[in-house]
């Protein structure tokens, strides 16, 4: 499954590390949220970044404890068509101000890239090379944008109030 | 009307285009049509009996005569010559192919309407008051907010894949024409005790298999923070609503499981952390949409002028005048609307022919604009008065004077087993045959305001919970059977209709209806007690006696 980074194909330095398996000594890895919150403090400890797979039937609030010291928080898409993860992301960004590595999970798929981008992620494991192959094609697919989030483009009513205030100021 | 600017345009091009290319995906089998479903839903393309369905927004039931003769040509060029207005302000076409939609599309962008978000688990077409800003008393014109909400709900990168569909609807006025509870989220305009306008929010509401009238979880809220209250509802709602049963994933059912007061606190809780966010309404903001709405350059005209004093004379244009002419806000000028409910035919159908000729009518007439209400009818909100008879007599020619607007015949149906795979009986010829029975219109003034509402299935699109009679469609060892409720009712005192006993055969539909109005007409206690009035008073049982008596 190819990763998605700052818009290209990424190699993928986190290994996802099942419930039951051994822990690497060293090197980057994606837990789980319940094998974390069994130990944070352990894992936190341990030499290598640190990773974790949040469900996107869990509250959130019970990982910003840890927020600051994580290289990267996964959230779960099981399919594309169960969107809770969207606002787990707007949360994280927005409300808890984390700014490490928001990964895509799950049935990630070409027609959802700019919704996630807006919610906040910065990386996609994409479920078909083709679709991350037409990454940075398809987030160019959309210029305006009605609702303000925390990706910082501007709105299509901001913009309008900027062209009046333009307007205005050249009469 | 609302003029769309040039970032209004681009961006419904955009997702015509996005929407070309998931098509294009589709037919080349790079999309699986799992994959596929919930993206052409999302563009309001639907799999249905026979052909793909298409359903196109008519945002608030606002239509220019252009975009009216645009959606002309797209029933002619790409479907087989008419469209099905919906109760939501939808218009829908039944035979369109799917290599045809992304042109058809293209077609209807060009005058700036769109089918995003028509369909699929997300925020619905906005709808409003098709009276809006012509109404007598209205507070303030639905409109400005309902187009803000719109732009706010489109392509909205957290909430386009909710538990289950989410349906707004706004009303700025004391008589409820939009049907605002028994909408997911129901927006009231009203003015609070300093004088300031804004709105109490209803929440829950819905008919489908589990009918709830909304509750109000805030009396009062600002226009400033709409929208911000609006996300705070949605975001509670995208993470607790249910996804484990596609029948109690609605919102109505979290507001019910948790209790009103439960989830208002929880909306609370989210609101308060994010009220003071890019999402506050500045009144520039406010303004700037308001400014591109444009409103007619009203003459000052008689209250009474010649033309209608002479034409008064005319027992049929009287007979339609004070069936189908409103009182607008405007002195000499009317709200007329057209009946799309001919005898004989099936209710909200309109053929391109029609459709056009209506577009010339509100040229001549109504300032070129067109508005679509939820009973499925059309209304031409600027006729001036002098023009009444002239416009009667065009409207007559095209079979849009039929003067049965509110009474028995004026049916609102679902499209049924005729077209809809959901469906688990037919509506359409049900509502046709009540047209025959009741064609007689001086039987149906008798009878006065009464609505009839048919859905072919338990998802109630013909709303028929909210009917004052509501015929429901259900299977029963493989044949069609229909229960039979009344009292309901879909405006400001909205309730959810009672059964009157058990399911009656297709063949008896009609017949049944005959009886609850002939036992209505002997039960009333004056000729101005509406049937709804007179259920309440009595309740369900003597018309169930009179029904049942002798079957």
């Amino acid at each position: 499954m190819p990763l998605v980074k700052q818009g290209r194909i990424a190699t993928d330095s986190f290994v996802h590390v099942g419930d039951g398996a051994e822990l690497p000594g060293d090197g980057a890895v994606l837990v789980s949220a319940a094998r974390f919150l069994e130990d944070p403090q352990a894992l936190l400890q341990r030499a290598g970044k640190l990773g974790v797979i949040w469900p996107n039937n869990r509250d959130v609030d019970d990982l910003v404890p840890w927020l600051d010291r994580l290289a990267a928080v996964a959230l779960v898409f099981p399919t594309f068509r169960d969107g809770r993860a969207y606002s787990q992301a707007r949360l994280l960004r927005e409300r808890h101000g984390y700014d490490g590595e928001l990964r895509a999970t799950g049935q990630v798929l070409r027609d959802q890239f700019v919704f996630m981008l807006r919610a906040g992620f910065n990386a996609f494991e994409v479920k078909k090379e083709s679709d991350a192959e037409a990454f940075a094609a398809t987030i160019q697919r959309y210029s305006v944008f009605y609702q303000p989030t925390g990706d910082g483009r501007v709105t299509a009513l901001h913009r309008r109030m900027q062209q009046r205030h333009s307007e205005s100021a050249g009469q | 009307m609302y003029a769309y600017d040039e970032l209004d345009r681009t961006l419904i091009n955009e997702r015509v285009e996005e929407f070309r290319d998931q098509v294009k995906r589709r037919l080349s089998g790079e999309l699986t049509e799992d994959e596929f479903k919930m993206l052409r839903l999302q563009n309001g393309v639907y799999l249905q009996l026979h052909a793909y369905m298409f359903r196109v927004a008519i945002p608030y039931g606002t239509l220019s005569s252009k975009q009216l003769r645009r959606l002309a040509h797209v029933a002619r060029r790409y479907d087989r010559g008419y469209g099905h207005f919906t109760t939501r302000q939808n218009i829908q076409f039944n035979w369109i192919k799917l290599a045809e939609l992304p042109d058809a599309l293209a077609d209807l962008a060009e005058v700036g309407i769109h089918a995003m978000q028509t369909s699929g688990n997300n925020t619905r077409n906005v709808t409003s008051d098709q009276w809006a800003g012509v109404a007598p008393g209205e507070i303030e014109d639905p409109r400005i907010w309902s187009e803000l909400i719109r732009q706010y709900t489109t392509l909205h990168p957290e909430f386009s894949f909710l538990p289950r569909k989410f349906k707004f609807a706004i009303t700025a006025s004391a008589h409820d024409r939009a049907a605002i509870k028994v909408h997911d989220i129901g927006l009231r305009l009203h003015k609070n005790a300093e004088g300031e306008t804004g709105f109490e929010v209803l929440v829950g509401g819905g008919l489908g298999r589990t009918p709830f009238i909304g509750k109000t979880i805030k009396p009062y809220v600002a226009g400033r923070d709409l929208l911000s209250y609006v996300e705070a509802i949605l975001r509670v709602y995208n993470q607790y609503g249910r996804r484990d049963n596609i029948y109690k994933a609605r919102i109505k059912i979290l507001v019910h499981e948790l209790g009103i007061e439960k989830f208002a606190s929880e909306v609370e809780e989210e609101w308060l952390a994010m009220r003071d966010s890019a999402l506050t309404l500045d009144q520039a903001v406010v303004e700037d949409v308001r400014s591109r709405f444009s409103y007619p350059a009203y003459e000052k005209l008689p209250h009474m002028p010649e033309e209608l004093k002479k034409a008064a004379h005319d027992p049929f244009f009287e007979r339609w005048r004070k069936n189908s002419v409103f009182t607008h806000k405007v002195q000499g000028y009317a709200i007329v609307t057209l009946s799309l409910k001919p005898v004989g035919g099936p209710p909200g159908d309109a053929t391109a022919d029609q459709m056009d000729a209506v577009a010339d009518l509100a040229d001549k007439y109504s300032f070129g604009e067109i508005r679509v209400g939820h009973e499925q009818n059309l209304a031409l909100p600027h006729v001036a008065k002098r023009d009444l008879p002239a416009l009667w007599k065009a409207l007559d020619k095209i079979g849009l004077a039929t003067p049965n607007i509110n009474l028995v015949s004026d049916i609102i149906a679902c499209p049924g087993l005729d077209y809809c795979s959901l469906a688990n009986a037919r509506s359409i010829p049900i509502a046709q045959e009540l047209t025959r029975r009741f064609a007689n219109h001086d039987t149906a003034e008798l009878i006065g305001r009464l609505h009839i509402n048919i859905s072919g299935c338990i998802n109630a699109c013909g709303h028929h919970h909210v009917g004052h009679i509501g015929i429901l469609g259900v299977e029963k060892n493989d044949e069609e059977f229909y229960q039979i409720t009344i009292g309901g009712r879909a405006d400001e005192n909205a309730e959810v209709g009672k059964l009157i006993g058990p399911a009656v055969p297709y063949g008896e539909v009609a017949d049944v209806v005959e009886d609850i109005v002939e036992a209505y007409l002997a039960l009333r206690a004056r000729p101005d007690e509406l049937f709804v009035d007179t259920v309440k008073r009595l309740g369900v049982e003597p018309f169930r006696e009179r029904v049942y008596a002798t079957r």
